[in-house]
């Protein structure tokens, strides 16, 4: 990389900073939602130390004061401190370099790298009109998103009240349930579809079994009704995909259920001697107090279904990457995935954190 | 139930109207569902699992036999030696096992004090470093694989390095990058990890804290003292997770340690087919094929052999796992 191009790279850096503020107003909407949970948490002890030393002379109480939060900002910083070095040593020059990239030619020069060569909306113009698949799984990718991110939830808040039942064998139903946890991590996920090899043998398996399912057969009688018919179908589709379902709700089963226990069992018995039936407490109980629990599934489940490894769009990145050495293109693609994740992300942060309850 | 007893529920019944029975049968049928539900899922997400045993275990005959749908006719353990041996599973296996181990420990040691960090400090531009660390959590892997594949055979940390060495470092194919990011929570899926330990922090009472400075505790001692042993289950998790996604993980460890330089467990597995077919074509020429069923075979006996350490450990860690979450209810 020529003196010229590091220029233009930190030109590229300094619009990096636009884009790391929408990040930060995702942060902010949440921080902003949460803020009252954190506040300083030495205010009580600060408070005491200033009315105890309200009868010593003015400005010592002052200083003993200012060194405290000065003191807390400083511990705060230091605990922190790994992250923000590590941010500044190892991420930001690579996530500025890929930025960079989106609008240069890239050629990859054996022995020295990569030669950036600027121009302009090149590729954002490519992928957008030249390159067929990536528009149309964008769309594929959004509209799969509506469909499994609630299924997911509603499955795992589902399971984790059944799971938080007491039953026989309660304890190894819960490890099946977590087992997916392990079973749809990384490679083993992806080792059938990314594999054309692997991939040629599940087809053939596939066209053999075209047998109708029962979840067909009840497609054909219900969906001969004429009101409702969106809504079967959509119903439908999430049975037709509930392995997938289960299998991606491992996480958010733990969290769901870690999020019930610590509802403080006399909450339900004060409700249950006032008279409140077990549908009313929940409306009333559970489902407030589990609202950040909500918050923190939704989150995982957006962040944990973009970023999978076995989705058309990673494979289409893949492909670009390690078989047409694209780097430009493919860098230009990802960062337009990424602006629409962290738009979604902040769309449904924003309409959450307005609803959830904090207990405190 | 004794005669005595049956007549008793009866008379009781009786004196209810009714209502004893419908409740005894309502409360029946509501479990006898919840069995069924809970049980079908279970087999649901066992399933594949089975199938995959049920398949590495047929001996070749029993492998072209359409009349064998599950239990094999002839056992055999064949399948599993031969994905062992063109996997070199001996030495994957404890390559893997001890980047994993080192990558977890790491990853739970700094996501422990970030995440207290922001769970319990105020501090100048804290939103803005926390909007970094979700933004570390979102951003596609395909974004960062290349930037950083080229950035580890340059590493010159601005300029320090170059003035000091007089040349930017090449720690291509060490493992030290990658563990100084563990270190440091940029990591793969650390933000994720952060944000666990932040949320579990920021549920902890304030009043622990504040008795301890009251009594005169320092910050450090406070943290490590007070607040660490609660966070104990927590931390256990986010190391199982930790480990499991690095030992599956292809992505990063690609970039850290392409296949030259170290063999890992989960490059052999992404490479098996390939290597089938390496194996078929120096054994029968160029022309030859490996068999579809037998690839597949291989690739299943693969996949059990790489699950098999990842479920001993789960079957450890899961009770500290499962049942940490019982004990911050407990406390609640």
């Amino acid at each position: 990389m020529d003196d010229k191009n590091l220029e233009e790279l930190k030109d590229m850096e300094a619009e990096m900073v636009t884009v790391e503020e929408s990040a930060e107003e995702i942060a902010a909407v949440e921080a902003s939602a949460e803020g009252e949970v954190v506040t300083d948490v030495f205010a009580q002890a600060r408070e005491d130390a200033a009315a105890s030393l309200a009868s010593a002379p003015g400005p010592k109480s002052k200083k003993r004061h200012k060194d405290l939060a000065h003191g807390n900002a400083i511990a705060g910083l230091l605990f922190v401190a790994p992250f923000i070095i590590g941010f500044l040593l190892f991420l930001l020059y690579p996530l500025g370099l890929s930025f960079a990239m989106t609008f240069c030619k890239v050629d990859a020069i054996p022995g020295s790298g990569l030669r950036l060569t600027w121009n302009n909306f090149d590729n954002y113009n490519k992928i957008f009109r030249v390159e067929p698949e990536f528009t149309q799984y964008l769309w594929d990718e959004v509209k799969r998103m509506a469909l499994f991110v609630p299924g997911i939830l509603v499955f795992s808040f589902f399971m984790a009240i059944l799971l938080n039942q007491e039953f026989k064998g309660r304890a190894m139903v819960r490890a099946i349930y977590f087992l997916p946890v392990i079973l749809s991590a990384g490679i083993f996920v992806g080792l059938e579809s990314n594999n054309a090899l692997l991939a040629s043998v599940k087809d053939a398996a596939k066209s053999e079994s075209s047998l109708s399912t029962i979840t067909t057969t009840l497609e054909n009688i219900l969906l001969t009704g004429e009101t409702g018919n969106k809504f079967f179908q959509y119903v439908i589709d999430i049975v037709g995909q509930v392995y997938d379902i289960a299998m991606a709700s491992g996480i958010q089963i733990i969290i769901f259920l870690s999020g019930l226990q610590t509802i403080p069992p006399s909450m339900f018995e004060a409700a249950k001697i006032e008279g409140c039936t077990s549908w009313e407490s929940f409306w009333k109980i559970t489902f407030p107090l589990i609202g950040s629990m909500i918050l923190v599934n939704v989150v995982y489940t957006l962040v944990d279904f973009f970023t999978r490894t076995d989705s058309q769009l990673m494979t289409l990145f893949d492909q670009t990457l390690l078989q047409r050495f694209e780097y430009g293109k493919v860098a230009a693609m990802s960062w337009v995935y990424f602006m629409i994740i962290a738009v979604i992300l902040g769309i449904v942060m924003l309409i959450f954190s307005r609803r959830v309850y904090y207990y405190d | 139930m004794t005669k005595a007893e049956r007549e008793n529920f009866w008379e009781r019944n009786r004196k209810s109207g009714g209502y004893l029975l419908r409740k005894r049968v309502r409360g029946f049928l509501f479990r006898f569902a919840r069995a069924v539900l809970l049980f079908g899922l279970c087999f649901l997400i066992l399933q594949p699992l089975l199938n995959k045993l049920a398949i590495t275990l047929r001996s070749d005959a029993d492998l072209y036999d359409p009349t064998i749908i599950t239990i094999p006719r002839h056992f055999s353990v064949e399948s599993y030696k031969f994905a062992w041996k063109i996997m070199s599973a001996s030495t994957a296996m404890i390559s893997s096992m001890k980047l994993a181990i080192a990558v977890s420990l790491c990853q739970v040691l700094s996501s422990t004090l970030i995440g207290y960090g922001f769970a319990r400090y105020k501090f100048p531009f804290k939103r803005l470093l926390f909007g970094f660390v979700v933004l570390t959590i979102i951003v596609p892997p395909a974004t960062l694989v290349t930037p950083l594949y080229l950035y580890v055979q340059r590493i010159d940390f601005f300029g320090i390095i170059k003035a000091i060495r007089g040349e930017a470092l090449n720690l291509h194919g060490s493992w030290v990058p990658y563990i100084l990011m563990c270190l440091t929570g940029t990591a793969y899926k650390s933000g994720l990890y952060i944000y666990l330990l932040r949320q579990h922090f920021r549920n902890e009472p304030k009043e622990l804290e504040e008795a301890a400075y009251v009594d005169g505790c320092g910050r450090l001692r406070t943290f490590f003292q007070i607040l660490l042993p609660g966070a104990v289950p927590i931390m256990v998790s986010v190391g199982l997770f930790a480990f499991v996604w690095q030992w599956t993980d292809k992505t990063y460890s690609m970039v850290f340690f392409p296949n030259t330089s170290w063999t890992l467990l989960s490059h052999s597995l992404y490479n098996i087919a390939g290597s089938i077919e390496g194996y078929y074509r120096s054994l029968y020429g160029d022309a030859a094929k490996a068999p579809q069923a037998f690839t597949n075979q291989i690739t299943a006996a693969g996949v059990m052999i790489a699950l098999v350490p990842l479920l001993i450990i789960y079957v450890i860690a899961q009770k500290n796992f499962v049942e940490s979450i019982s004990q911050s209810g407990i406390k609640a």
